[in-house]
Order: structure tokens, then C-alpha cells, then sequence
């Protein structure tokens, strides 16, 4: 077999899962990273506010607190061990990284700096408690940088530019993927005891996002192709504050600092909707409190976007309407150059892109589609499950953004995806060393490399006249529409149709480049189709679900509803059709309740 | 407004030699030049092929020439280039691969010549490593670093002599050498105070300028330099 590669364990993506997972998984076993791009440019790369861990170097804390918080956040949905056990490993986990060089931000001790962050609060007063551990508003950078930074320094193979098409399952366990090289056009076989996807989200398939243009959803397509199902695909985080129209994130640490969001008349309004937290609540929350308020008439200027305002009179103005105090007890009060030290890189979007000084104007902002909570089912070690009674698939693994633990469960807290990559990036890797010691290599068919070369050459041969940019403007635009912070019976029915509609498309698209050398054009046609099976996934099992719960908010079923739908939905594509089922949500000590930030 | 772009084209299985080739477009004054391209692709020329991956200035991938001068294709709108002729090119010093792809690795190789990854043997405190604001301040700026490669393909001295550690490498060496946590400065400024070191760098200042993250390039390879020349970090 030409193009053939054997490691014990393979990791897809080199953002922060991947290249955790790494380097547990290359002090163990032999390891080798694939990735679609070079891994510093992976979208672990734009976080900018926080990793949460309850260190408490700026105020009381408890990873206790930090677990609750981030149940109530998932709106139940989340399983509480896995949540537990996450809130738990976070303080070693940032100490860790810490120790690797990260340069976080300091205090006046020298201790780690901590900012407030949307649901993180004090379970005793209520109030907000400063733990995101940041470095700037560039802490996914800092993060992405020093891991690879430590593979370099550990040697870790890595194989950029590989996008992988396939994944091998043999005598039903992971056997290995197939890769495209994107400089050659050629197919490559890596033959694996384990694999690890490591491959980030997919909230291209929105028209306003936040997300790269690598978040294309390729992990859970590549394994929906191979009978493994997708979890509680229909919760997917629009977070609040996006450049408005760009979707380009302002992160949440803006708020935290003292910013609030301001509607048309001058008005801060998340005191009527949060009245503890307020412009702190939970992501779900704010970006359902601007559609509202956009709906009753108060965005900015009529139109669809809020103001985001951080100028420092603004900022103190609303402190003292808080009593908001420095963790010495003296009154907050912030001037322009320290919020710029703090937040120079969002400082520096709304001047690139908006033409708008934060520290003198207010930044017009938008919900953007930011998150996918949902994605491969896996257990709080990484291991892929792939049924209703969570039976493990052997030597398949899946941590980051692109598995579903799940931890953020209906609605992830903001700076729990850091931690997430790290915890589980890290844990998948230990588990695949422990297992990939264990048994033997599966023999590889002939034909490995098979199905991806008939999906490529099907793209690259197609003689039909549809334009893929279009087809992706078209579902871009009816996701955004009917699938997005408000949802309705006939909307998501009528997005679901559509997306069927462009699937057929899909088939009789055009290439303009037929070449092998690269091809970017054919990868993005192939990722297009990623988006479309994952769009129809998304609506089909939002429609479904006839509750409220989290990310997933409906007109005609405007209530949580724990009797029908404390679940998680498991979706499979049998014989090119969407097969839904359920399973139990892990509850440990924390019982349902209403949320109230 | 019409804009034309002047794009700078070469595909190995096609093209025997490199050609430029025009594309008269609609855009926005608002539009990145990203956006251009991304539309050029879409609608007129599949085979047109670049980098690209956030659309926003952090990811690093999609430097180009933008009119003669290093940038990134995301972080330029139409209306900062105050002209309706765009000339687009791959950036200098490496070699071209198709289009606007460059072959990246020589860049890579120099950034993992300068050990860029914190060393430090000691057992590390049970919690952080306490570091002061000011100890942080002084290699903060560096830490910034996106890996984009316009900085050391801005370079002359780097086009002359592509064995040079370039601008990137010796931001990346800065980053730790001045680092309180760190233990291997004095071997990193071996490695600067090498023939293909710091003092290849002539101070053009093309590198800060052509920065998209605003990093004082010239400043830290200054400050390596003097570091050498003292024997001293501080």
C-alpha cells in the first residue's frame, strides 16, 4: 500500500484537545497529530476570555461552586459526574499549564489573574466570583501556543495540512483514518490501534458566527458516515456579543470588566431579565434577552444589534449601581488605559473592523453562532459511545468541541471549553496509551482508502452546474433564520426541507478546480457537505425536542420540560436517513430547578 | 465600488512560469480583502488558492502582500487601501507552491531552532509559579506572536539570506529569554549570537510594520542584542 502510516495512536485536530491529547498520548505510545492546518492556526486559537478553574486567588471560591454553576448552566442537561469530575481537575489542569510557561496575567501577589464571567457566582451570595483564569483577551492563543510549544519540546510527530476524509473501523473498533495531503492531492492510510478526534465545530453552518472557516463539523460527519452517532445536536451556543454582521467574538470578559450591553433607549437592560447577575447571566439568557428586546423595538436604531459599552464612565457609573468592589473592598473603578491592558485585542477588532474606539464608543453587537455542545458521545474519559446504553466503541476517542461528554449539556458556561479541551484532551490521551498497550493492531482491507477516495472523486467528477457557494449561503442563511436563538414547529420544518432541498443540490455541483495540488477548492466542497449533514441533523432533532431547555428555545414550547425531556438525543444517518433515540441524563446531587440568574 | 485585483497566479501542474492575472469586482468599502478573494474563488476562478482560517487576525494564516507590503488578507478592509487597484501577491523569501501558498517550513524550522517552549527543571510550587506584573510586562508584547510569517518575509536581510533565524524566531527566543521562569536564556543567546543570529537584523523596521499584532519587533531583537552584548537579562 503506497502513502501508508502506522502509529499507535493518531490524533485529528492540533488545537487544544489535539495537542493535550498528544502529549499524554506520546509519552506512552507512538503518536502522530494530523491536521487540516497548521496547529497554530487552529480556532482554540480566538478564545479570548478565560479557562475556568476555582483557584480563588481573587475572592472565595470552590470547585464545588464551580461544578453547580456549571450544571445550572447546562440546564440540567449536563451529567453531573462528568461535570464533577472536570470542575475538580480544573485547578490542577491551569497549575499545569501554568507550570508549562503559560504567561497568564498576574495579580498583585503574582498569583494568577481572574475575572467574573457569565455564571460563575458565589453559591452563597449569588453574586458573580472572579474564575476565569485569563492571559489578556487572548488566553485560547496563549493556551494553543504553549502546548505546541511542549510537542515541539517533546518531539511530537505532526503531519500538517493532512486533512483527514475517513475513518477505519474494523471488527468494530477504530482501526485508523484516511487523509488527504493537501500539498500532493494523495491519499494517505494511517493505520492506528486508536484514534482521537480532536476536530473542533461546526458553526460555519450559520450565517453569523464567530467560528473559523476550519469549523466545518468534519469530525462528527466522518463518524456519522460510519454508524457512530451525534449528541444533542440541537443545542448549539449563540453567544451574545458578536461584531454585528461579522459575528467576529467580543468575548464575554468584556463584561466581566464592568461592560453591559445597552439597548436604543440608552438603557442597560439585563437588570430586568438577570436580576442578580445581569449582564453576568449565562450565554443562552443575554442572547435571548437581545432578541426580545429587538423584537419589542429597543435594538439600535430599530435594527438588529445592541450596544456593548465599556467606556470607563460607563462601566463605574454601573459599578456603583452594583456596590461592585475590588476583592481589597474598595469600590471598582476602572479607568480607559487599564480596560485597553486588559482587552487590547478586542480593542483592537472594533477599530479593524467596526471603525469604533471601545474606550470611547460603544461596539454594535449581535448574537453569533459560537459553540456546539452537542457532537460524538463520549464517556468523562474520552471513549466514543455509541448507543442508548453508552456501550464504548474500543479505540475510538473524542474530546474538545467536536465530542459531547457531556459537560456543557443544553448551554455551556463561558470558559468551561477551555477547561474541557484540557481536561479531556488530556484524558483521552491517557486512556489510548492505557489501551493501545494492550491489544494488537487490526488488519487494514485492501480497499482502506476506498470511500474517501469515491466521496473526492465524486466532488471532483460531478458535471452538474450548481455553484457551492451558493448552496452554502442558502443553508447559512435558513439555519440563522429558523434554527437559531428562537425556534418554531414550522420554521425548523421549513429549514429541514430546505436543507434537503440543498443536499440534492449538493450532488450536481461544480468544481471549477480539477487539479491535485492544492486542491483547497475541492476540500471546501467536501467540508460543505460536512455542514449540510450536520444541518440537517440539527434541525431535524431540534424539531423533535418539544421543549425549551438551554441553547434550544421555542416559541410553542416555552418551558423546560424534565418529565418528557431530561434526555440527551443521540441522532444516527441510517441508509442516508436520520434515525433519532435517547438516553438518560447522568444525575449525581444536584436536582433539577428553575433557573434564575 | 469597483475595485480590480492584480493577483499574482502560479499553479505547477498548469503553468510553466508565474503570470499575473486581473479580476474586476464588486465590493464594499467594509470588506476585507479576505472576502474578495474568498468571492474571486467562489464565483469566477475555483483554482485560485490561499490559506485562510479565522477571518480575524488571530489564526495567522492567510499572509499575503496586500499592495507591495505585508499583511494579512482578514485584517485589511478595502477602504484602508485608499485605492481601487489591489495588487496581490504571495509573500517574499519562500518558495511559492501555488498562488498565494508558500511553502511554510523553512519559517517553522527556524521558529523550533531557538528552543521557543519554556525550560525549567526545577520542581515546580504545588500551585502557580508566582510572577509579578512587572516580571510579566517585560516579555508580554512578544507573547503575542501569531507565527504569520510577515514579519521575517518583510525582511531584506532574510530575502538575501534565507539561512537567517528571521524576525519571528528572535520574537519567539525574546518571549522566553526574558520570561522569570525560564532557565535556558543564556543558551537561546548562543544561539542569537550566532553568524545566522541577531545580528543579520539592520534595524529596516519593516518587520513592526508589517506586524498585525501590533508587536514591536525591532524593539525585542534590539533588546536580545544588548542582552548578548551585556551578558546580563534584565
Amino acid at each position: 500500500m503506497n502513502n501508508y502510516h502506522q502509529f499507535d495512536i493518531i490524533v485529528i485536530g492540533a488545537g487544544g484537545a489535539g495537542l493535550m491529547a498528544a502529549l499524554y498520548a506520546s509519552r506512552g505510545a507512538s503518536t502522530a497529530v494530523l491536521s487540516k492546518l497548521y496547529p497554530t492556526r487552529s480556532h482554540t486559537g480566538a478564545a479570548q476570555g478565560g479557562v475556568g478553574a476555582a483557584l480563588g486567588n481573587q475572592g472565595e471560591d470552590h470547585p464545588e461552586w464551580h461544578t453547580f454553576d456549571t450544571v445550572k448552566g447546562s440546564d440540567y442537561l449536563g451529567d453531573q459526574d462528568a461535570i464533577e469530575f472536570m470542575c475538580n481537575e480544573a485547578v490542577e489542569t491551569v497549575y499545569e499549564l501554568e507550570h508549562m510557561g503559560l504567561p497568564f496575567s498576574r495579580t498583585s501577589e503574582g498569583r494568577i489573574a481572574q475575572r467574573p464571567f457569565g455564571g460563575h457566582t458565589n453559591n452563597i451570595t449569588g453574586q458573580p466570583v472572579p474564575r476565569a483564569c485569563y492571559s489578556a483577551d487572548r488566553t485560547g492563543h496563549m493556551i494553543l501556543q504553549t502546548l505546541y510549544q511542549q510537542c515541539i519540546k517533546n518531539s511530537v510527530t505532526f503531519f500538517d495540512e493532512y486533512h483527514v476524509i475517513d475513518l477505519l473501523l474494523v471488527n468494530g473498533v477504530a482501526a485508523g483514518v484516511v487523509t488527504l495531503d493537501l500539498a500532493t492531492g494523495e491519499l494517505h492510510v494511517f493505520h492506528a490501534k486508536a484514534v482521537i478526534f480532536a476536530t473542533g465545530g461546526h458553526g460555519r453552518v450559520w450565517e453569523v458566527t464567530s467560528n473559523a472557516y476550519a469549523y466545518t463539523g468534519d469530525g462528527v460527519a466522518i463518524t456519522l458516515r460510519r454508524g457512530i452517532p451525534a449528541e444533542d445536536m440541537e443545542f448549539f451556543q449563540f453567544h451574545p456579543t458578536g461584531i454585528y454582521k461579522l459575528g467576529i467574538l467580543i468575548t464575554e470578559g468584556v463584561r466581566g470588566e464592568g461592560g453591559v450591553l445597552i439597548n436604543d433607549e440608552g438603557e442597560r437592560f439585563m437588570n430586568t431579565y438577570a436580576p442578580t447577575v445581569k449582564d453576568l447571566a449565562s450565554r443562552d439568557i443575554v442572547s435571548r434577552a437581545m432578541f426580545l428586546e429587538m423584537q419589542e423595538g429597543r435594538g439600535i436604531n430599530g435594527k438588529g444589534y445592541m450596544y456593548l459599552d465599556m467606556r470607563p464612565e460607563v462601566v463605574n457609573k454601573y459599578a456603583v449601581e452594583d456596590g461592585r468592589k475590588r476583592p481589597d473592598g474598595s469600590p471598582y473603578v476602572v479607568t480607559g488605559e487599564e480596560l485597553l491592558s486588559k482587552l487590547p485585542d478586542i480593542v483592537d477588532f472594533a477599530r479593524t473592523y467596526l471603525g469604533v474606539d471601545p474606550v470611547t464608543q460603544p461596539m454594535p453587537v449581535q448574537p453569533t453562532a459560537h459553540y456546539a455542545m452537542g457532537g460524538i458521545p463520549t464517556d468523562m474519559y474520552g471513549q466514543v459511545v455509541i448507543d442508548e446504553k453508552n456501550t464504548v466503541m474500543p479505540g475510538l476517542y473524542a474530546a474538545g468541541e467536536v465530542a459531547c461528554v457531556s459537560v456543557h449539556g443544553a448551554n455551556r458556561l463561558g470558559t468551561n471549553s477551555l477547561l474541557d479541551i484540557l481536561v479531556f484532551g488530556k484524558y483521552s490521551g491517557l486512556k489510548a496509551v492505557e489501551y493501545s498497550n494492550e491489544v494488537a493492531f487490526q488488519e487494514l482491507p485492501e480497499d482502506a482508502a476506498d470511500f474517501a477516495r469515491q466521496q473526492l472523486e465524486n466532488l471532483r467528477s460531478s458535471q452538474g452546474s450548481e455553484n457551492a457557494l451558493d448552496i452554502a449561503q442558502e443553508m447559512k442563511s435558513v439555519m440563522n433564520d429558523y434554527v437559531g436563538v428562537f425556534r418554531t414547529e414550522e420554521g425548523m420544518a421549513q429549514a429541514l426541507d430546505k436543507v434537503r432541498q440543498l443536499q440534492q443540490r449538493f450532488k450536481n455541483v461544480q468544481l471549477g478546480d480539477r487539479g491535485v495540488i492544492f486542491n483547497t477548492e475541492l476540500l471546501s466542497v467536501w467540508e460543505l457537505g460536512n455542514l449540510l449533514d450536520l444541518s440537517e441533523v440539527t434541525a431535524l432533532a431540534a424539531l423533535k425536542r418539544k421543549e425549551s431547555r438551554g441553547a434550544h428555545a421555542r416559541e410553542d414550547y416555552p418551558k423546560r420540560d424534565d418529565e418528557n425531556w431530561m434526555k440527551h438525543s443521540l441522532a444516527w444517518i441510517k441508509d442516508g436517513k436520520v434515525e433519532l433515540g435517547y438516553k438518560p441524563v447522568v444525575i449525581t446531587k444536584y436536582e433539577p430547578k428553575e433557573r434564575v440568574y | 465600488m469597483e475595485v480590480t485585483l492584480k493577483i499574482f497566479r502560479y499553479n505547477p501542474e498548469t503553468d510553466r512560469k508565474p503570470h499575473y492575472e486581473k479580476f474586476k469586482i464588486e465590493a464594499e468599502p467594509t470588506d476585507r480583502v479576505l472576502d474578495l478573494l474568498e468571492y474571486i474563488k467562489g464565483y469566477l476562478d475555483g483554482t485560485l488558492s490561499f490559506r485562510r482560517s479565522c477571518a480575524h487576525g488571530v489564526c495567522g494564516s492567510d499572509a499575503i502582500r496586500i499592495n507591495g507590503v505585508n499583511r494579512l488578507a482578514c485584517k485589511v478592509l478595502v477602504q484602508d487601501l485608499g485605492r481601487k487597484k489591489i495588487t496581490i501577491e504571495p509573500v517574499l523569501g519562500l518558495l511559492v507552491l501555488k498562488d498565494l501558498i508558500v511553502d511554510m517550513e523553512p519559517f517553522f524550522e527556524s521558529f523550533r531552532a531557538v528552543m521557543p517552549y519554556l525550560v525549567n527543571d526545577e520542581p515546580p510550587p504545588k500551585r502557580e509559579r508566582l510572577q509579578s506584573s512587572e516580571q510579566h510586562a517585560r516579555f508580554d508584547d512578544t507573547t503575542k506572536c501569531i507565527l504569520c510569517a510577515c514579519c521575517t518575509t518583510s525582511c531584506p536581510s532574510y530575502w538575501v539570506n534565507e539561512n537567517y533565524a528571521g524576525p519571528a524566531a528572535i520574537v519567539a527566543a525574546h518571549r522566553f529569554i526574558f520570561d522569570s521562569r525560564d532557565r535556558a536564556g543564556a543558551e537561546r543567546l548562543r544561539i542569537m549570537n550566532d553568524a545566522m543570529g541577531v545580528y543579520r537584523c539592520h534595524t529596516i523596521f519593516n518587520c513592526t510594520d508589517a506586524c498585525p499584532r501590533e508587536i514591536q519587533v525591532t524593539r525585542a531583537i534590539g533588546e536580545v542584542k544588548k542582552a548578548i552584548a551585556t551578558g546580563k537579562i534584565d
